[in-house]
């Protein structure tokens, strides 16, 4: 990162998208972000929303430990309630051999985290190209697209015996699954995000002496970012999906496996202690996709904060 | 003056001024455009010619969906013509076996709704042009548009994103975009028909300033008659669709021009005189809107 005060302000100026986020880590700059940030959190503590946050989640366990602990309402008796959970959960010595304390709830959480990662990877790296000409080049949708709409509704569950057949040990047919579903999301949404660019914005680059090229790269990529960063969202959350029901079906380890042998083991909390860890994981996940995209995409940030003054 | 192919559209023209630059001339002749099928189509330009001289501001206006922005967009390299020629400077940019001209930097349109990249900040928005073309290094267009960002009194908006200023500061900002290339002409399609009346005023007054710092040939297309005769030096009245122009006006009005001159007894005689011609073009447009459906 290089320091404005350092250099020239005008030669600082970057055309492309990469290097965009350059310049934000300017010294004055950063203090105002931190005054921002600071701002911004004291804000919200002040208003309803934390509290109500709360409540909400204080509302959710306790409909869960009535329901489930207190009356025993038929059907749910046989569930596991929240306190033999969250107790088995920060036991030291967890009666079903898996809590916070113990390496084999890490490596779960491991080896599903980096199956959905490689596939996110993957699928990014295919689905935001192919979504981009998808919608750059009308010839190219005309060859590519119907066949991507007829495979798109095909459920990725239902690729499990192809995908078993056509590679070889347990990951790869995961990581396939995985990939599959988050493929089409990140595909679609690029193309779409292609496709909704203001025509007026090519016309003015190309008036402005820009080659097919530089339109590509300086149009239609930047224009493109908000659909591809809410596809890969999507895409990330469908990935922990489709990842889960691979991981039921073959697999030695992840939370999906480890969620279906917790089943045929009867072992109920520790199931559901695989459920609460997913939703916080594949929460994190889509946060961090969420705040990579609005960091390389603080021109809309801006544009929405000025939103009032149109 | 190159002398017109057709008697009407040409013949309200007065002896004019010489042109105070060279370079910008456009010229219309016999320009059709049909969207659709030769018989069956909507003929939105039909047998139009028109003279845009080199240096002047010539603002052409018409009743909304008369075929002023499919003219535009022809000259522009956005469209393709049906038949006709347009030059530029005597050179073809579009006719008979080339219908469609490419978009290119002599030639810079400056769209209704704005059309600054919102991705990019002001100044690699001004300097883009050049870049792209390869003209300027990224350090000499950037220093180029931190100049012209001033001359235009746009100082101290270098780093920021279009969204973070006014919209009235954005049209300026493209306008100064535009002139980077030192273009032979500027195309406004309605540039300001999104803002309110006194950002307006301010609007044309800066258009105004820049084009006597620039004397850059601009046309300009509007349905605001008081901005059409402020700005023109010429105002061309088209019919409606089919888009020909009925007829063309020479306001005689000293350029440099300011904000008194719209209430010059001179002034509201044009305004008359383009009230009356527009407004019987403007029945007509309703009363084919009303066919139509």
């Amino acid at each position: 990162m290089t320091n404005r005060e350092a250099s020239f302000p005008a030669s600082q100026v970057s055309m492309g998208l990469a290097d965009a986020p350059a310049a934000v880590a300017d010294g004055p700059e950063r203090a105002k972000r931190f005054e921002r940030t600071t701002y911004r959190i004291a804000n919200w503590v002040r208003s309803p929303r934390p509290y109500l946050m709360l409540l909400g989640f204080a509302l959710f366990f306790a409909f869960w430990h009535l329901t489930v602990e207190v009356w025993k309402l038929p059907r749910f008796a046989q569930l596991p309630g929240p306190t033999a959970v969250i107790s088995e959960w920060l036991s030291p010595d967890p009666t079903y051999g898996l809590s916070l304390y113990s390496s084999q709830y890490y490596q779960h959480i491991w080896v599903s985290l980096r199956r959905v990662s490689i596939a996110f990877i993957l699928a990014t790296a295919t689905g935001v190209p192919l979504g981009l000409f998808l919608g750059w080049s009308q010839r190219f949708k005309e060859y590519v697209f119907p066949v991507f709409e007829l495979l798109r509704p095909i459920p990725p569950l239902s690729w499990v015996p192809l995908a078993i057949i056509m590679f070889e040990g347990s990951e790869t047919p995961i990581i396939y699954l995985t990939f599959l579903a988050s493929f089409y999301a990140t595909t679609l949404n690029t193309m779409l995000g292609v496709e909704s660019i203001d025509v007026s914005f090519m016309r003015a680059a190309y008036c402005l002496g820009a080659k097919r090229r530089q339109v590509f790269w300086h149009v239609v990529v930047p224009g493109s970012m908000p659909f591809i960063f809410t596809g890969l969202q999507i895409s990330v959350g469908v990935a922990w999906f489709s990842l889960v029901a691979a991981e039921m079906v073959s697999g030695q380890y992840g939370l999906g496996y480890l969620i279906n042998t917790s089943y045929t083991m009867v072992q109920y909390p520790t199931m559901v202690i695989g459920m609460i860890t997913l939703g916080v994981v594949g929460y994190a996940t889509s946060a961090g996709v969420r705040m990579l995209g609005n960091y390389l995409m603080q021109w809309r940030a801006h544009e929405l904060a000025m939103g009032g003054d149109k | 003056m190159p002398m017109p192919a057709r008697e009407g559209a040409i013949a309200a023209e007065a002896p004019f001024r010489p042109a105070r630059r060279g370079k910008g001339e456009i010229r219309i002749r016999n320009v059709v455009k049909i969207y659709g099928s030769q018989e069956s189509g909507i003929r939105a330009v039909d047998d139009c010619s028109l003279d845009v001289p080199a240096g002047e501001i010539t603002v052409v206006v018409g009743p909304s969906g008369c075929g002023k922005t499919t003219l535009l967009n022809a000259i522009a390299g956005f469209h393709s013509i049906t038949s006709g020629t347009i030059d530029l400077d005597g050179e073809p940019l579009c006719g008979p076996g080339r219908l469609k001209a490419d978009p290119g930097p002599d030639r810079i349109v400056v769209f209704q709704n704005g059309a600054l990249f919102p991705w990019k900040t002001i100044i690699e928005n001004v300097a883009f042009g050049p870049i792209v073309q390869g003209r300027l290094s990224r350090k000499e267009a950037c220093d180029k548009a931190g100049v012209m960002l001033a001359e235009a009194g746009l100082c101290n908006l270098e780093d920021n994103y279009p969204g973070e200023i006014s919209s009235g500061m954005r049209r300026r900002v493209e306008i100064v975009r535009a002139l980077m290339n030192d273009p032979k002409v500027l195309l406004l399609d309605e540039p300001y028909r999104a803002l309110d009346s006194l950002t307006k005023s301010v609007m044309h007054e800066a258009l105004l300033e820049t084009f006597d710092r620039n004397q850059v040939t601009i046309f300009f297309i509007t349905h605001d008659l008081e901005e059409a005769i402020f700005l023109g030096h010429r105002v061309a009245i088209m019919t409606t669709r089919p888009c020909r122009p009925k007829k063309i006006l020479t306001v005689d009005i000293p350029h440099p021009r300011n904000y008194s001159v719209l209430t010059a007894k001179r002034f509201r005689e044009y305004l008359d005189e383009t009230i009356a011609a527009v407004h019987e073009e403007a029945l007509k447009a309703f009363a084919a809107g009303e066919r139509e459906r």
